[in-house]
């Protein structure tokens, strides 16, 4: 996949927009309507004549490989010689238009391959049995004589290249076509290398802040310090006469300054004087808001399940435990900023953009412009990290409305600064857990409240009328110990700050003060927390009870550690996969905490691409470990405080733990994701492995807020 | 006027001389490889060889590079043939890839100072965030292209 396919790919574009001068790995540019595509034998796929396959990728490409994973399902099933697929984007105005061919495009919930697997084995089925029909057609043969593999179809000792085959194959019709069953898979399941690497190591990989358009401009852009804060006034008269500078655009509850190039806009805005009115958050503070959530737990909170009898388990123990943990809100941090390059024209919207949802970018650039939606054109680019930021379009509904404003296309891109402060946080939440043992050590009762700030309520309030959002109690709600009596209740509180969808969403807290909790009876009972856990899970967790054996044998479980070290674990499953880790994590007398070793055991049912999942299971470890270590968005006076990596701190290679990784597959109908998984359990066994080594009990982060020193 | 030589190529930019290096490459050179991730020298990802020492071009104003010689992802190699980028599509480095050029780059310019260099070297050099967290696969391309350039050279 060289740079100058790429650049062949693109040099005809939807709609006969002209890109600029250098858009190479930029996907969805080919026309869309057939007319010179004699190749493309159904909408997932074209074959050129060369033997060239390309196959539509309807995901967005985050870094968890669907631009690699997705064509293998295609290609596996289309029997398609692997050295000769390429990968580009599906067109989601196509599929506004047909009918929604390309199905669900968001990208989220660890669902890529979960949710899209199934058609893409049967768009791979239908071209391949197409091809050997104009084969058979060709021979004069039973098409069921047939074989289709590495790109040709073979008869005897006649033999066709696909390429010969594609504009035959695709004016012929067949029926439903049966698909593989695991034991047929030839690429499902074997290590491939990213079909996208290496237009990402020189440069040449184009994501949305890369986009440029002929007579393009440039917008920063400075929103309200206190969010739902409003925009007061501001004086673009002490800035106009700056070199570059062409107009400054109020948004809800922002500016944006618009010059000739990007650094001109964001020196102007800096000078820019924007008077704010704060609005309803301004006065608070995260400080008070972590009094309150944790004085609300005392509430009584709304059931979200209940099992048994839990006031007579508690009432007749032998002995009882409490604890509260708490998380704060986090930000996504993708290592590219928000940004989005929008042409609003009269009749025409083309957007430009790293987003995890083209069509929820479709929807909200019809709105913003006033057009038609079949007239608005996203083409997605490569995105430089999601965990969920990119799934929230706000960021291309102000790109659209400073190019309406300004008559050019516009590229607005967040500063850092504002990409930190700019919310849709991950949700800050106190949590408290009670545990009743028999006179024998033996759990029997189990009560948990969590007070989370609901990401649901604003976004779809009727799915939490019942006073529970789903996504707040994943992790609490369905527990897999064995707990006779168990009752768990929720409550909603919001503050003024906006959350969203943040890697692992309700997983990624919930299961940390879990965990923890359950290390915690662990050392009440006087048990090993493994052995515990296991003496949890009944024979219905079987796939759990592998995971957990394969942990303790691969991580040594049980072995020496020297003082001030220790060994934690943690296991949980979420979408669909079961991840237990073991942490090894060293902390020095005065309290530095080093994470040495994680250690994974997965089972997500089937693997696509092992290359790809390792990667994305040691993704996930880096990314709840940061989050565990420094992560928390502090609040005064409504407005957040940490702005850049200099306070909101990331994890270094130095800082980085040895990884190692391993899968027990269960197969059957599983396919788990894999995007999220691998972060829940992170926190957990880093805060037990603390525990082990010094003694000292967090319960909550992140861990920069406690002093971990032992003597 | 402010004139440099960017991969081999003489220009003469009339930006600002404040400008940062970053922002004259990608909007006035369109060579948009260096990313922008923070703007405060804390990350990497805008990482650029000027006169051959990594810098980070979102701190070092256009005026500072006047006259010299600044070599960007694009330019490190014509074709990808660079040990580091043959290292890192061996072992399969990048995830989105946004960071991977500064990290790259780095890499190049440590392994022209150390040819061999350890853990604590890869370590003490390679400050570059990746919010993908690649480092393990990072640190075995370092090593791997370590390994290639000396048979290269051999
Ligand atoms: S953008 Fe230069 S160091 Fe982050
Ligand atoms: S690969 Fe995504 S930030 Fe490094």
């Amino acid at each position: 996949m060289n740079r100058r396919r790429f650049l062949k790919a693109t040099a005809s574009s939807t709609g006969g927009l002209v890109l600029a001068f250098h858009l190479p790995a930029l996907g969805n540019a080919r026309p869309f309507d057939g007319t010179d595509l004699a190749g493309e034998i159904n909408a997932w796929l074209v074959i050129d004549p060369d033997d060239t396959v390309t196959i539509r990728v309807a995901q967005s490409e985050m870094g968890e490989g669907v631009f690699t994973s997705l064509p293998m399902i295609v290609a596996d099933e289309l029997g398609a010689d692997w050295s000769k697929v390429r990968a580009e984007y599906a067109d989601a105005n196509r599929s506004l238009r047909e009918d929604r061919v390309y199905d669900r495009m968001g990208t989220g919930g660890s669902r890529a391959i979960v949710h899209s697997r199934p058609y893409l084995q049967a768009a791979g089925a239908n071209a391949r049995e197409r091809l050997v029909r104009a084969a058979a057609n060709r021979w004069g043969v039973d098409p069921q004589e047939c074989t289709a593999a590495d790109s040709r179809v073979t008869h005897a000792d006649k033999e066709l290249r696909y390429g010969e085959l594609a504009a035959e194959a695709a004016a012929i019709e067949v029926a439903e076509v049966p698909i593989k069953t695991p034991d047929q898979f030839t690429l499902i399941g074997t290590p491939q290398r990213r079909l996208d690497a290496p237009a990402k190591v020189d440069g040449s990989a184009v994501f949305g802040i890369d986009v440029r358009v002929p007579d393009m401009v440039y917008a920063a852009v400075a929103h309200c310090p206190v969010m739902k804060g409003k925009v007061r006034s501001f004086d673009f008269s002490r800035i106009a006469d700056r070199p570059g500078v062409l107009q400054a655009v109020e948004l809800d509850g922002a500016v944006a300054v618009v010059a000739e190039h990007y650094w001109q806009a964001r020196t102007a805005l800096d000078v820019l004087p924007i008077e704010w009115d704060r609005g309803v958050g301004a006065g608070t503070s995260s400080g008070d808001w972590e009094r309150e959530f944790v004085a609300a737990l005392d509430g009584d909170g709304v059931v979200a399940h209940e099992q048994g009898d839990t006031t007579a388990a508690f009432a007749t123990a032998a002995s009882t435990i409490e604890a509260d943990y708490a998380a704060p809100y986090l930000a996504h941090a993708c290592m590219e900023p928000v940004n989005c390059t929008a042409h609003v024209q009269e009749d025409r919207v083309d957007i430009w953009v790293g987003a995890q949802n083209p069509e929820s970018v479709l929807a909200v650039g019809a709105e913003a412009a006033g057009v038609e939606p079949q007239n608005v054109y996203p083409h997605t680019c490569f995105l430089g990290g999601g965990f969920g930021r990119r799934s929230n379009p706000d960021f291309v509904r102000e790109a659209v409305l400073v190019s309406k404003a300004v008559g050019r296309p516009v590229q607005l891109i967040w500063s850092r600064e504002e990409d930190t402060r700019g919310g849709w946080y991950r949700p800050m939440a106190a949590l408290r857990f009670s545990a009743a043992f028999d006179a024998d050590g033996n759990p029997v009762g189990w009560s948990n409240h969590s007070v989370t700030h609901s990401i649901l309520a604003g976004l779809r309030p009727e799915t939490v009328a019942s006073g529970v959002d789903r996504t707040s109690v994943e992790g609490l709600s369905e527990i897999p110990y064995a707990i006779p009596n168990q009752r768990v209740t929720h409550t909603i509180r919001n503050t003024h700050l906006s959350t969203w969808f943040w890697r692992s969403v309700g997983n990624s807290q919930n299961p940390f003060a879990r965990e923890c909790f359950v290390d915690e009876m662990a050392l009440h009972a006087d048990m090993d927390p493994l052995a515990f856990r296991r003496s949890l899970l009944g024979s219905e967790h079987a796939d759990m009870l592998r995971v957990l054996e394969v942990l303790e044998e691969q991580s040594g479980w049980g072995a020496a550690l020297p003082a001030g070290t220790g060994r934690g674990m943690a296991i949980h499953e979420s979408f669909g996969s079961i991840v237990g880790q073991v942490a090894e994590v060293s902390v020095s007398k005065d309290g530095a905490v080093k994470v040495e070793r994680v250690v994974s055991a997965v089972d997500c049912g089937h693997l696509v691409n092992p290359l790809s999942a390792e990667a994305q299971i040691e993704s996930s470890i880096v990314y709840g470990l940061t989050a565990a270590l420094y992560g928390k968005m502090t609040v005064e006076d409504g407005a957040v405080v940490e702005s850049n990596f200099h306070d909101y701190p990331m994890l270094h290679m130095a800082d980085a733990p040895k990884m190692e990784t391993h899968f027990t597959l269960s197969g059957g109908d599983k396919w788990g994701g894999l995007g999220e998984p691998g972060l829940p359990p992170t926190a957990p066994a880093v805060c037990n492995a603390i525990f082990a080594a010094t003694g000292k009990r967090v319960r909550s982060l992140p861990l920069s807020e406690h002093d971990l020193s032992w003597s | 006027m402010t004139e440099l030589t960017v991969n081999g190529q003489a220009h003469a930019l009339d930006a600002d001389p404040a400008t940062p290096l970053l922002w004259v490459l990608r909007d006035h050179l369109n060579l948009t490889g260096t990313k922008y991730g923070c703007g405060i020298s804390q990350c990497g990802a805008c990482t650029v060889h000027l006169d051959g020492a990594p810098v980070r071009s979102c701190v070092t104003p256009l005026a500072a590079a006047a006259g010299k010689q600044v070599t960007t992802i694009e330019g490190l190699s014509d074709d990808a043939s660079h040990p580091v980028q043959r290292a890192w599509i061996e072992h399969d480095v990048p995830q989105c890839g946004y960071c991977q050029s500064g990290q790259i780059m780095a890499a190049a310019a440590l392994l022209a100072t150390n040819a061999a260099p350890t853990d604590d070297d890869i370590d003490a050099a390679m400050t570059n965030v990746c919010r993908c967290g690649t480092y393990q696969r990072v640190r075995r391309g370092v090593h791997r292209a370590a390994e290639l350039a000396r048979t290269q050279e051999a």
